[in-house]
């Protein structure tokens, strides 16, 4: 899984029916201290997330199908998670980010 | 998925049975603010997208699975197109 | 299959259900070489905040620190506990040591 942040979300009318009446979240990847990795992706709701949550996403597909409960359908990645807390080994605190 | 642009289509006579009547487009992939990231790639479409359009697409084996149980020789699939982003930016 | 090191854990109370009750570690990815040579030369530094990472599913109560096996993609839910569960990395070892045999040694 990866660690993200929700920056955003999109509105989509033409799209797979199996993607109808779930959130498309736009997703910034984050790296361990916090800053940004990569491109943002879009991954279906799974657990109600919003903009500025912390998320775990899932990005196998059938893990992701199974979690907005649509199977067989066009879905590479969800978000299945909330994160409450991050803790790195080699470190005291907590990162933040 | 990702977020990309149709920037053209190809046509191909002579392709894969299964391909038959699925229309290929080449595809810029691009960030929430509309710049170009990365590579271009190719990618079926499966919601009647077309040139300029944003649109959003599907990578790996479940971009076969807008023609399920057919099975497709495809790696990523247009499964929707982009009305609008929602991100705010500081 | 992957080698990597764990360095963090994470938590998160609204989730799948299915995770409901899997301990998720933060691992970095390590070559076969770093491992090798973190058995002589003791454990590798902290990695950076850079550096690439998964989240993986623990399945064989891995600790801190310590050098595991980890499968990634549909594999990782063909690991004992995680069948049928949303994950796409797993832990199903912990490595006690590599040795790599080299032509010119």
């Amino acid at each position: 899984m990866l660690i993200g942040r929700i920056v955003g979300d999109l509105v989509a009318t033409q799209k797979a029916p199996s993607h109808e009446g779930r959130k498309i979240l736009v997703v910034q990847p984050l790296n361990l201290d916090g800053s940004n990795r990569g491109d943002e992706v879009l991954a279906l709701d799974a657990v109600d997330a919003g903009v500025g949550d912390r998320v775990l996403v899932v990005t196998e597909g059938w893990g992701a199908m199974t979690a907005v409960g649509r199977q067989n359908a066009p879905i590479d990645m969800a978000v299945v998670g909330v994160i409450d807390s991050v803790a790195l080994a080699d470190q005291h605190s907590e990162h933040a980010p | 998925m990702l977020l990309a642009r149709v920037i053209g289509n190809v046509v191909s006579t002579v392709k894969n049975d299964t391909l038959t009547g699925k229309k290929i487009l080449v595809l810029q992939p691009i960030d929430s603010a509309g710049k170009d990231r990365g590579e271009k790639l190719l990618a079926l479409d499966s919601v009647g997208a077309g040139a300029a359009e944003t649109v959003y697409y599907c990578r790996g084996r479940e971009a076969g699975f807008p023609w399920y149980p057919d099975d497709v020789p495809v790696d990523a699939t247009i499964v929707g197109i982009v009305d609008h982003v929602n991100v705010s930016r500081q | 299959m992957l080698l990597a090191k764990v360095v963090g854990t994470v938590v998160a109370t609204r989730k799948d259900s299915r995770l409901e009750g899997k301990k998720l570690l933060i691992v970095t990815p390590l070559t076969p070489e770093q491992v090798e040579s973190a058995s002589s030369a003791g454990a590798p530094g902290p990695p950076s905040g850079k550096a690439n990472y998964l989240v993986a599913v623990d399945t064989v109560d891995a600790g801190f620190r310590e050098t595991v096996l980890i499968v990634q993609g549909s594999s990782a839910r063909m690991a004992t506990t995680c069948k049928d569960c949303p994950v796409d990395a797993s832990i199903v070892g912990v490595v006690d040591s590599v040795t790599i045999e080299s032509e010119d040694r």
